[in-house]
């Protein structure tokens, strides 16, 4: 018996089921929209909501004493970023930025054209596993351990004076910070630029060559052009990270080392103010979005 | 009619009621005159540190209050955990002098009856009703433990240890001096200026005008070139004085006792202009779910014997005068060690961290707030 109703009821409750199957097989469009809701959703609510959130409070202000966040519209926040030190920061920060990246590129250019081209099977796997270790170890870990190298007494002047050479004094400098940001962002260079240089079929260069191109010809005018995607892919990385770390400043970096991160931090964690740190988070914001801009006009992204 | 009325007195009360905490500092519940039973739990905001199990442990065995504890960052951190979400989810909060006076203007904390926790008469003088946590004569909360701001110096580097704050502004020292990353450090160039340039009128480092701000942050801007390092950590201080090349510095008790230990030849001194210095108080959240407790931790918190344990576990020094012997029992000299046995005038020195607020009692209200200092702080780093 219990079978038997069970049968029967079964294609009734199907019912509304085939009506929505029916309707979406005329309108295919609905199918991914459907599909694809979930995820669509989820970067909505994540992303551009939390952008939306940040922009509309840095147009409000909040209470010097109890920091609590005051509901009026004001440009106060962005009048106050055009006053001093914040213009000296912003331009220190993009300065820092751009030649992290600049240093980046020169260092993992080569070194990813020797992984590519000349390096044997075994060595190449030895050398990218080495490139992404750090990657395994803490952030603070790799940072420390640069204050270590530097210090007066540390390993680097240590090493220095073994061979000969004068004590370097750059601990606790924005150079320090230089080099430490170049370190760590090293391995989101090579491998993007690895990726493309692989990519690069064997056969282009011989053309070149049979074409009568020397070396630095092949180099300038196949090789690089080519890697460009690889080296703006990597650019954004380095470029975006370093404008907004914070903590390498504070443990590498020395008086007048401050940078938009630091800033921000700051505003949040010392003198309570939301709005402003909001604000002042809007300003790596436009400056990605100009950087980006200027990628793409060079048509880095054309052959992504 | 008799019935209305009473509904109208009820409605009106709980008007009052609602309408009055909101009003902030003046409104102050009924003081508790007695401690009834424990609820069974106690819930407090705290410095890493300051809720180790030695002590708490015997506490919750004698009183069965159940402590947990969260731990706090930042001033701001503590700040921010009192008064979001209604301030309710903890008791109480082990605020430092920088915060304190906050939580009291922000109507976060409450006033405390000092006559049930009997060990406070046994408290130092200087700590009985500091400006930090006593306002018009209210207590809000207990005094815990202090230290204070010392100028420390590598005895190699310097032969004679300077007796004036003035070496960390000297040029010739530049590059081996290390200064705390804090915006109440200004406090430090402000109490220097009260003693050096007596024409600025600072009476208070803490209490400064936008001219006074204003001649503390060029001394602090000065200051910029010479200094090595503005250290967040004490454990950075601490590697700047081991193998960075400073050996000049603002400091605290708990470095000079670390580098000692690391041997490490350096002296604390704490020079003739006076000190800053930090004072923590445990205070009572204005809506403490379990204010028994709150007040039989107080009342424990005060007594020689955790005083002491918490004194040597951080590095502190205890403010009931009586811990010194049990800090010495529990290791040798570590009531000196400590400055727990300085006269009643050395603590009289030490100008303890207050909030910096605009209101500073002149009835002019024109002094600069945290957030004038910070920009301040913000600017002098570059």
């Amino acid at each position: 018996m219990a079978v038997d109703s069970s049968r029967v009821e079964g294609p009734a409750a199907a019912g509304p089921l085939r009506a929505v199957s029916r309707f979406t097989w005329r309108r295919p469009g609905l199918v991914t929209l459907g599909q694809i809701s979930t995820p669509v959703a989820a970067f909505l609510l994540v992303y551009v909501a939390a952008l939306v959130a940040l922009l509309i409070q840095s147009l409000w202000t909040s209470d010097s004493f109890t920091g609590k966040v005051i509901h009026t519209w004001t440009f106060d926040n962005f009048r106050e970023i055009a006053e001093d030190p914040y213009p000296t920061i912003i331009r220190r920060t993009v300065f820092i930025a751009a030649a992290v990246t600049v240093t980046c590129m020169l260092l993992a250019f080569p070194y990813a054209y020797f992984l590519v081209r000349i390096a044997s099977r075994r060595l190449r796997i030895a050398l990218l596993v080495a490139t992404v270790l750090p990657l395994w170890v803490s952030y603070l870990v790799r940072v420390y351990s640069w204050r270590l190298i530097l210090n007066p007494e540390g390993a680097l002047n240590w090493w220095l004076n073994q061979l000969g050479l004068p004590d370097q004094n750059i601990a606790y400098t924005n150079w320090a910070m230089w080099l430490v940001f170049t370190y760590i962002w090293f391995p989101f260079m090579v491998l993007p630029v690895y990726a493309a240089l692989e990519r690069l079929p064997y056969s282009y260069i011989e053309a070149s060559a049979d074409l009568g191109a020397k070396g630095w010809t092949t180099l300038r005018r196949v090789i690089l052009p080519l890697a460009v995607p690889g080296l703006a892919a990597g650019s954004i990385f380095t470029f975006s990270l370093t404008l907004g770390d914070y903590i390498a400043p504070s443990l590498v970096g020395g008086p007048g080392s401050s940078l938009i991160g630091t800033v921000v931090f700051e505003n949040l964690g010392l003198a309570n103010n939301l709005p402003f740190a909001a604000a002042f988070a809007t300003i790596p914001l436009a400056i990605m979005a100009v950087y980006l801009a200027l990628m793409k006009r060079l048509g880095a992204f054309e052959s992504l | 009619m008799k019935r209305v009325r009473l509904v109208h007195v009820l409605i009106a009360a709980g008007v009052v009621a609602v309408a009055v905490p909101a009003a902030g500092v003046t409104k102050s519940q009924a003081l508790p005159t007695s401690v009834g039973k424990g609820e069974g739990k106690l819930t407090l905001v705290a410095w890493e540190g300051y809720t180790e199990k030695q002590w708490v442990a015997p506490f919750e065995k004698a009183t069965g209050c159940d402590v947990t504890t969260k731990y706090a960052g930042s001033s701001n951190d503590m700040f921010n955990l009192m008064t979001s979400g209604g301030g309710g989810q903890y008791d109480m909060v082990s605020a430092s002098g920088d915060a304190s006076l906050r939580l009291i203007y922000a109507g976060a904390v409450a006033e405390v009856n000092m006559k049930l926790i009997p060990a406070s008469k046994d408290f130092f003088k200087a700590f009985q009703s500091p400006p930090n946590n006593t306002v018009d004569g209210k207590h809000y909360g207990v005094s815990l433990q202090f230290g204070p701001n010392v100028l420390m110096v590598n005895k190699k580097a310097f032969k004679k240890a300077p007796t004036t704050w003035g070496a960390l502004y000297d040029p010739k020292n530049k590059g081996r001096i290390t200064v705390p990353d804090n915006p109440i450090q200004i406090a430090d160039a402000a109490l220097y200026l009260s003693k050096t340039k007596p024409s600025l009128g600072i009476k208070d480092p803490y209490e400064l005008t936008k001219a006074q701000l204003d001649a503390a942050v060029q001394l602090l801007e000065q200051q910029r070139p010479l200094v090595k390092k503005y250290w967040a950590l004490a454990s950075d201080q601490i590697d700047l004085f081991k193998n960075g090349g400073s050996t000049i510095g603002a400091s605290w008790p708990y470095q000079v006792n670390t580098l000692r230990a690391a041997k490490v030849p350096v002296v604390g001194v704490i020079p003739k202009e006076g000190a800053t210095g930090w004072l923590d108080t445990w205070m009572l959240s204005s809506k403490a779910k379990h204010p028994n407790c709150a007040y039989k931790w107080m009342q424990y918190i005060s007594t020689p014997k955790p005083q002491a344990q918490q004194a040597i576990y951080f590095g502190e020094t205890p403010v009931n005068k009586k811990a010194c012997k049990v800090m010495d029992s529990i290791s040798k000299g570590a009531c000196a060690q400590y400055s727990g046995n300085k006269t009643e005038s050395y603590y009289r020195s030490i100008k303890f961290w207050k909030t910096p607020i605009t209101d500073c009692g002149n009835g002019q209200k024109n002094c600069m707030d945290l957030r004038a200092w910070t920009d301040a702080w913000t600017k002098i780093k570059g």
